[in-house]
């Protein structure tokens, strides 16, 4: 038999060399500094070579034992209370005709993308110890309120914060059951509750289940709200990793790091008992009708409605009474109401801050750039191309939803922090500068834009491409011209989403920063921290209302064919 | 200029599965030849494979003398209808089809007029400005054939075009293709499962199944003398009928199921069992001849089709049609059959050979 010899010698193949450098990149970026964290955690300098000593004294010692627990408080509370708001919003939602129904969308989805921290900086504006409804309760009513701070006030803050989660996934699946589901069941004598729980429920499990894990994990890795509500002694996680960070000194941060590890672990752990426990309830279905969407009239359509309202409104509360606070006066660490209103914030920020805000532009744009061009090399390959590699490119994929930021922070510290001396004796490092700042986005933000490339790309049909190579186009300009042409709406949709949370990163950052490299939301937490409240207030409101521009440009862009989460 | 094509001994694996199984086929210059065969038998892989978008694990496929296994697709002057149609998304009616020949480096002064002609041939010059995602089926499906018959292809390639029109369209265009196909002279290979469409448009068949070609021949010979069991199965509808044959000397006595005997010239000398295959067509009613019922009757306008349960529960399908009667069998009547003896095949029951002449 002939062997076939038409096949081009792999190296000469271009996206042979994509995946090198993809690898490469991840190699660089993600797997050695991982190893390098694995390997310090277990590393000490009260013990000789190879030892257990971190995680002897994290499991021994309250004081970090008890952040643990924490954590899984401040993660499994609110994945319950988001499931228990997010469902039964997206059946309302998807099922009734609700009166200003895309009003509420939006404002939905810009509560989850505006900067995680920034609603736990409007609640304590409003409820914390001098906060404005708690002073004015307690001045005029003589209630006092329950503190914001603590355990209570995170989950709250959370709960708020990452319904919207649960709610898009629900949504999207209860939106395209077809109609012939639920009616057959309804023509099996089920009645309307009995069929929401024994069908529609149960078919959209999958959608709960993978909304939960989203709220599980930010939660889990989130540093900003703990960092800013911990009141106290109150330690989660991930501030623990940036205190002792922060106290152990010479850069060795094996406790640190072996707090990375329980982290990244216990991730781990959630993520392979969803998947497991989503695989066996897997559901395909074709949709030929969407379900019937209810339409009521005057108080019954008020009713439906309301519900919604209510918690669009309450959720949108932190982006409304940032941008109103920029505008306030203040005494330094309060607003002062009586005095009126003031520009005074945004001039101290053109004054001192500019760095800030170019850094945050900048370092952004970079990475968009960066991730856009892998973005769409990297999802035609997981797409077209898989081969043998195909697996361990979706597995980096989801790394970054497993590795908090504060973690990749804390990874690129002990990798990064010392490359070597040079003749004169100064030492070359990554950290610090921001380029580290750059790639720690790309890194984390990439999955957002390869995702909804590669759903993009799935839906196109790869005749496409071959006719345009049967009609003469070599592969490569084929690429150009026609696939990459196509995967454009999805990958820059995606891209729109990265870039609103490369701007409003936090965690990553606060590790990596200098003063010279601080990014806005560095900035911006820092005199959150500091009780600088009018400046805080007026970087949060350019935060969100650049958050928001965004969004409307991906919504002008994605056309409803892109799903945010 | 239209090219001929040589396959010989094409082989194509999939790990262990071989999907297309050392296929041997010579299509003529300007020849429409289908490839014809139920799903999986390997027709799309055959045809991707001479289209370049499969790789050739063994044998060779030539156009003209040129072997062309390993030559890139976009090289090969190859024009291929897809079954989706597979129209650029993104471009319009007239830049769908002018993308050919931008990629050819034809002028554009060109490229304007021959897009034009193109659009003209199969009848949609007045949708030239539209998006795909503004055009029917059957519009969509004339851009693409619009496409390749511009680049005047040396082989036209078609993966069923037709699959996704309804039923009335799908005959429509089948003729509009056959017309445009010998108006241009170009060598055609046409994927099809529906061997109604393969009869119809076709120059030459080749039946396959399972990666193997089972006959190649007009459509004529293919319908009149399958060479085997299977082509009669899968072309038309036959009845199988069990038998005991003694052929000798030209010709066979055979002995039906139910002890009915029955005379045919026969080809070779062969003894033993076999059955007949027998067309609706056929059959007729007679007044002496196979015994049987008749258990369902159909009309359906030029013709009647009878299912007739024979007495030991056989049914068979006969055709009669309308001119030739006055009247119309009703649904128990006891009928007697005959075959028309020089039409219907006999096949050795083992080997599966041809007998009948």
């Amino acid at each position: 038999m002939l062997k076939s010899k038409g096949a081009t010698p792999f190296y000469k193949d271009f996206w042979f060399w994509v995946k090198v450098v993809i690898f490469v990149v991840f190699l660089l970026f993600l797997i050695y500094p991982f190893s390098t964290l694995v390997f310090n955690s277990f590393q000490s300098t009260k013990a000789e070579g190879f030892t257990l000593y971190n995680f002897n004294r994290f499991f021994t010692k309250k004081y970090y034992y008890q952040a643990l627990g924490n954590s899984l408080k401040i993660s499994l509370i609110p994945t319950i209370t988001s499931v228990l708001i997010g469902v039964p919003l997206a059946y309302l939602m998807t099922r009734y005709n609700i009166a200003g129904k895309s009003i509420w969308h939006v404002i939905i989805i810009l509560s989850l993308m505006c900067p995680p921290f920034l609603g736990a900086y409007s609640w304590i504006i409003l409820f914390g110890n001098a906060g404005i409804v708690t002073k004015w309760l307690s001045g005029v009513l003589g209630i006092s309120v329950p503190s914001i701070y603590g355990m209570g006030g995170i989950c709250m803050v959370f709960t708020l914060k990452l319904f919207p989660y649960v709610y898009l996934y629900v949504s999207g699946a209860m939106g395209s059951i077809d109609r012939s589901v639920e009616e057959s069941a309804e023509n099996l004598g089920s009645g309307k509750f009995r069929r929401l729980l024994t069908v529609t429920v149960p078919v959209v499990t999958p959608s709960i289940a993978a909304g939960a894990l989203m709220v599980f994990m930010t939660a889990l890795a989130d540093f900003g709200t703990p960092g800013i509500l911990a009141g106290g002694n109150f330690r989660t996680l991930p501030v623990l990793i940036y205190n002792e960070y922060l106290s152990e000194t010479g850069g060795n941060a094996n406790l640190a790091s072996a707090i990375s590890m329980i982290i990244v672990i216990i991730a781990l752990l959630i993520l392979f008992v969803q998947k497991w426990w989503v695989a066996r309830k897997n559901f395909t279905m074709s949709t030929l009708r969407p379900p019937e969407i209810i339409q009521y009239k005057g108080w019954k359509r008020f009713l439906v409605t309301l519900p919604v309202a209510i918690i669009s409104l309450i959720a949108f509360i932190p982006q409304i009474v940032v941008i109103f606070c920029s505008f306030v006066k203040t005494n330094y660490s309060n607003f002062v109401f009586s005095e009126g209103f003031t520009l005074e914030h945004y001039l101290e920020l053109g004054r001192s801050l500019t760095t800030n805000i170019r850094n945050s532009f900048v370092y952004s744009t970079a990475a968009i750039i960066f991730i856009l061009i892998l973005g769409i090399l990297m999802s035609y390959v997981i797409v077209r191309r898989r081969g043998k590699t195909g697996g361990i490119l979706d597995m980096l994929m989801m790394a970054p939803y497993v590795i908090p930021g504060s973690v990749l922070g804390l990874c690129y510290i002990v990798a990064f922090n010392n490359l070597g001396t040079t003749a004169d004796g100064t030492v070359i490092r990554l950290t610090g500068t921001g380029t580290i700042i750059i790639i720690a986005m790309i890194i984390r933000k990439m999955p957002y834009t390869v995702r909804s490339g590669s759903a993009f790309l799935m839906q196109l049909e790869p005749s496409v491409e071959e006719a345009s190579i049967n009609l003469g186009e070599t592969p490569m300009k084929t690429f150009l011209k026609v696939t990459a042409r196509l995967m454009l709406p999805g990958v820059l949709s995606g891209a729109i989403i990265s870039w609103v949370t490369c701007i409003n990163e936090l965690s990553t950052s606060i590790m990596l920063y200098t003063g010279k490299t601080a990014t806005m939301t560095v900035a911006s937490y820092t005199n959150i921290v500091r009780n600088s409240v009018g400046t805080a207030a007026s970087l949060a409101s350019i935060l969100t209302v650049t958050s928001g521009i965004l969004l409307l440009i991906f919504f002008k862009v994605s056309k409803g064919r892109v799903s945010i989460v | 200029m239209s090219h001929s094509v040589l396959i010989k001994n094409a082989v194509k694996k999939y790990g262990d599965f071989t999907a297309v199984n050392g296929i041997s086929l010579e299509i003529h210059k300007g020849e429409f030849f289908t490839l014809l065969g139920p799903s999986g038998c390997g027709k799309t892989t055959l045809l991707r494979m001479i289209a370049g978008f499969n790789t050739v694990d063994g044998g060779e496929i030539c156009f003209d003398d040129q072997v062309i296994n390993n030559v890139a697709a976009h090289k090969r002057d190859t024009g291929m209808v897809f079954q989706n149609y597979a129209l650029f998304p993104h471009l319009n009616v007239s830049e769908n089809v002018a993308y050919g020949l931008k990629t050819r480096k034809v002028p554009k002064r060109e490229i304007a007029t021959r897009v034009e002609e193109a659009l003209k041939m199969v009848q949609i010059e007045a949708l030239a400005a539209r998006q795909p995602n503004e055009l029917s089926g059957g519009q969509q499906q004339r851009v693409a054939l619009a496409r390749v018959f511009v680049i005047e292809p040396g082989v036209l390639l078609m993966d069923e075009p037709l699959s996704n029109l309804d039923a009335k369209l799908r005959v429509q265009m089948r003729t509009t293709i056959k017309k445009l196909q010998r108006r241009l002279g170009i060598t055609t290979i046409y994927v099809t499962h529906d061997q109604e469409e393969a009869l119809a448009i076709s120059d030459r068949i080749a039946v396959m199944r399972e990666g193997k070609i089972m006959q190649v021949g007009t459509p004529e010979d293919i319908y009149r003398k399958p060479e085997n069991p299977f082509v009669a199965g899968f072309i038309g509808v036959s009845n199988f009928i069990d038998c005991s044959v003694k052929a000798q000397g030209g010709e066979a006595q055979i002995v039906l199921e139910g002890n009915y005997p029955l005379a045919l010239p026969a080809k070779k000398d062969f003894s033993g069992e076999g059955f007949l295959s027998a067309r609706p067509e056929q059959l007729f009613f007679s007044e002496e001849g196979l015994k049987g019922k008749v258990s369902l009757s159909t009309f359906l306008g030029d013709f009647v089709e009878y299912e007739i349960e024979l007495e030991d529960g056989k049914i068979l399908q006969l055709n009669e049609y309308t001119k030739d009667v006055e009247t119309r069998k009703k649904d128990g009547d006891i009928v007697h059959i005959r075959f028309d003896t020089k039409k219907v095949s006999l096949y050795a029951k083992d080997t599966g050979e041809v007998l009948s002449c």
